[in-house]
């Protein structure tokens, strides 16, 4: 047996599914990040049942590609729980009419139901029932009430006779059933309501969206460095150097097991970034280094996401980006490039166009640095100084912004305009932000290391049999003639296929100057997506366009990095 | 007819409000625009724009929408 959960965006949905399945779904208000549906399983009577998330969607008439999943998927289901926003009856009823036009039985959850008092709606449940035909059961999922009421209900889920209307007969109908069912007394505009509306007029809007984003930014920082300067290190140095320098001595302080497994270690001191071994750099960067920046990220993401803030900032960002070639919405997988790539580019799928998808996948993969990358760049480059890190975001924007306008140019088509719900301001729930949280950086747990860990064996083979070298010899003009660094860094651009962190540790003991390490980080960041962007990239954009992109990166990264180390060296 | 005045929902000013009149678009326009609540008979305020040529974000119940400029343009309002 088969449960489909059908509904609008922005209704709880994920939410509603999470307590009944109780797996860990990412349960966000923005729509999109449904796309790819969720299934879990629940025990009815006795019986183990399949319950699928379906994408939020308006109507079952197709206008995207989530909303002609969620019309494929309904062929394929038993039973539909149509979950139903109470605050918002008449708009959200659209769906539920045609959804027992459909011959599949069907029960409502009226969702939000701890909503309606205080926005002084009120509802005459049974009369609704009599309309509908079908049960309808009030519950409020973040907190869980009402769901034993929904679970106990869905034996008497029927598919009641019902003529098939047009569209108009549909809202003529509507319009009747929420006249007969739907008080409204008062309504008060909350505190919330005042912000909702500031955050979306021009120059409030503005003025809250640095603020936010400042203190996003300030967050992330102070929560990453507190774990590396708290935890991550003192527990390295303090309690895994000990036991490092113990294993060195066992393996007899050289030969070829002791450089894979400790790397390269003098005078009793056990350099974690520099000495490359794998139970060393390949423990040191993913743990110590990249994993605090990744767990304050997503925690300040998940906030921004739950509390209903990034659709406001796609209103804020829609001029910007249509000068791009996007619309304001190609703002939330940009976001969520800071954090990982390759989620971002699977969020592409949120924009309507195949041109949008392409600029906006191209953007990310070029001018959008990871939360991996990032953490080394403040971990490395920010030792020599602020103004360093802050040249490389400021050439990366530059770059993000200059190709977007070029592109808009090229590539042909038009850009769809902005038309997206902007739900209320609601307060996180930490217990879902904490769940989302725990998803995303088990996720990287799981994917990264083993990749991290396969890097720097690779790069201790590839020492050994001295390829870098013949690499090195091969690229020197490239590297040395046009980006001004020592041939031995070509090996990090290679490795940045794999890793782009552990790519940048690499460039850590070659002692650069400041200006060389800017260039070395800005040509990384674009130079080429990592393996698992590159196999996304390839997946979303096919074979063709992924070369077009591909072609454009490395030409956009050598003529960036060449101009910026021009800049540097001889200019300033 | 001197206090019914319609308009487009560009040339509201932010804090207005009006009864949609009019769609001007296709049938794929008037279905997204309804499937959101936008459609004719519906109360709408509009609660702002953002300026040069930006979106403009309105009001109807309790829910917010976002619309493009393009879009606002095909969206005539009754004004009252």
């Amino acid at each position: 047996m088969k449960i489909l959960l059908m509904g609008n965006p922005n209704v709880g949905k994920s939410a509603l599914f999470s307590r009944l399945t109780g797996i860990h779904v990412i349960a966000s208000n923005y729509p999109g990040t449904t796309v790819s549906y969720t299934r879990g399983f629940m025990k009815l009577g006795g019986e183990t049942v399949e319950v699928i998330d379906v994408p939020g969607t308006y109507t079952l008439e197709p206008t995207s590609e989530a909303e002609e999943i969620a019309l494929q998927m309904l062929t394929t289901g038993d039973m539909v729980i149509n979950v139903v926003d109470a605050t918002n009856l008449e708009r959200n009823l659209y769906l539920t009419l045609q959804l027992l036009e459909k011959e599949i039985p069907l029960v409502v959850a009226l969702n939000m139901w701890d909503d309606t008092e205080h926005r002084g709606i009120h509802i005459n449940l049974s009369r609704l029932e009599e309309f509908l035909g079908v049960p309808v059961v009030p519950t409020v999922a973040v907190t869980g009430e009402g769901i034993s009421e929904l679970v106990k209900c869905m034996d008497k889920a029927t598919s009641p006779d019902v003529p098939l209307r047009s569209h108009d007969e549909r809202w003529a109908a509507i319009g009747d059933i929420v006249e007969q069912v739907q008080s409204i007394t008062h309504r008060h505009h909350t505190w919330r309501n005042h912000l909702a509306d500031a955050s979306v007029k021009p120059l409030t809007g503005i003025i809250i969206a640095i603020g936010v984003l400042s203190v996003a930014f300030l967050v992330v920082r102070f929560v990453a460095e507190g774990l590396i300067g708290y935890v991550f290190d003192p527990l390295f140095n303090n309690l895994w150097a000990p036991v490092i320098l113990r294993l060195s001595e066992l393996l007899g302080n050289s030969g070829f097991l002791h450089d894979i497994v400790i790397g390269r270690i003098s005078g009793g001191e056990v350099n974690f970034v520099e000495s490359f071994g794998l139970l060393t750099t390949g423990l040191y960067v993913p743990f110590a280094m990249v994993l605090p920046y990744i767990t304050s990220f997503y925690l300040v993401l998940g906030l921004l996401e739950d509390v209903g803030y990034l659709p406001r900032l796609a209103v804020l960002m829609d001029t910007i980006m249509h000068r791009l070639g996007l619309h304001g919405y190609a703002i939330i997988p940009t976001m969520l490039g800071f954090g990982c790539n390759v989620p971002a580019i699977l969020a592409t799928r949120i924009l309507e166009s195949k041109r949008e998808r392409f600029i906006a996948a191209t953007l990310i993969s070029i001018a959008i640095p990871c939360a991996a990358l990032q953490a080394m760049i403040f971990g490395l480059v920010g030792q020599h100084g602020v103004q360093y890190v802050a040249i490389i975001y400021g050439t990366l924007f530059l770059v993000w912004a200059a190709l977007g306008i070029i592109l808009n140019r090229l590539v042909k088509g038009f850009s769809p305009e902005l038309l997206v719900e902007i739900p209320p301001y609601r307060l996180p729930l930490w217990r879902t932000v904490l769940q989302k949280l725990w998803m995303r950086t088990y996720g990287f747990l799981v994917e990264a290391i083993p990749i991290i860990l396969a890097a720097v064996l690779v790069i201790n083979i590839l020492y050994v049999l001295g390829i870098f070298d013949v690499i090195a010899s091969f690229t020197a003009p490239v590297v040395t003639g046009l980006l001004g660094l020592p041939k031995e860094a070509v090996t990090a651009l290679v490795i940045g296929f794999l890793r782009k962190d552990v790519a940048l540790g690499m460039l850590a003991p070659l002692a650069l100057t400041a200006e060389q390490l800017v260039v070395g980080s800005v040509v990384l960041a674009m130079f080429f997506p990592c393996i698992a962007t590159f196999v996304v990239l390839v997946r979303e954009l096919g074979i063709v366009d992924m070369l077009k992109a591909a072609a454009l990166m490395i030409t956009v990264a050598l003529l960036t990095g060449g101009m910026l180390n021009l800049i540097l060296n001889y200019w300033l | 007819m001197s206090d019914s005045k319609q308009i487009t929902l560009r040339q509201m000013q932010a804090g207005q409000s009006g009864i949609v009149a009019q769609i001007q678009g296709g049938h794929d326009l008037i279905y997204r625009l309804s499937a959101l609540g936008i459609r004719p008979g519906k109360r709408i305020t509009k609660v702002g724009s953002m300026f040069m040529r930006g979106p403009v974000t309105v009001q109807l119940d309790s829910t917010q929408v976002a619309i493009g400029f393009g879009m606002a343009n095909k969206v005539i309002v009754e004004l009252g």
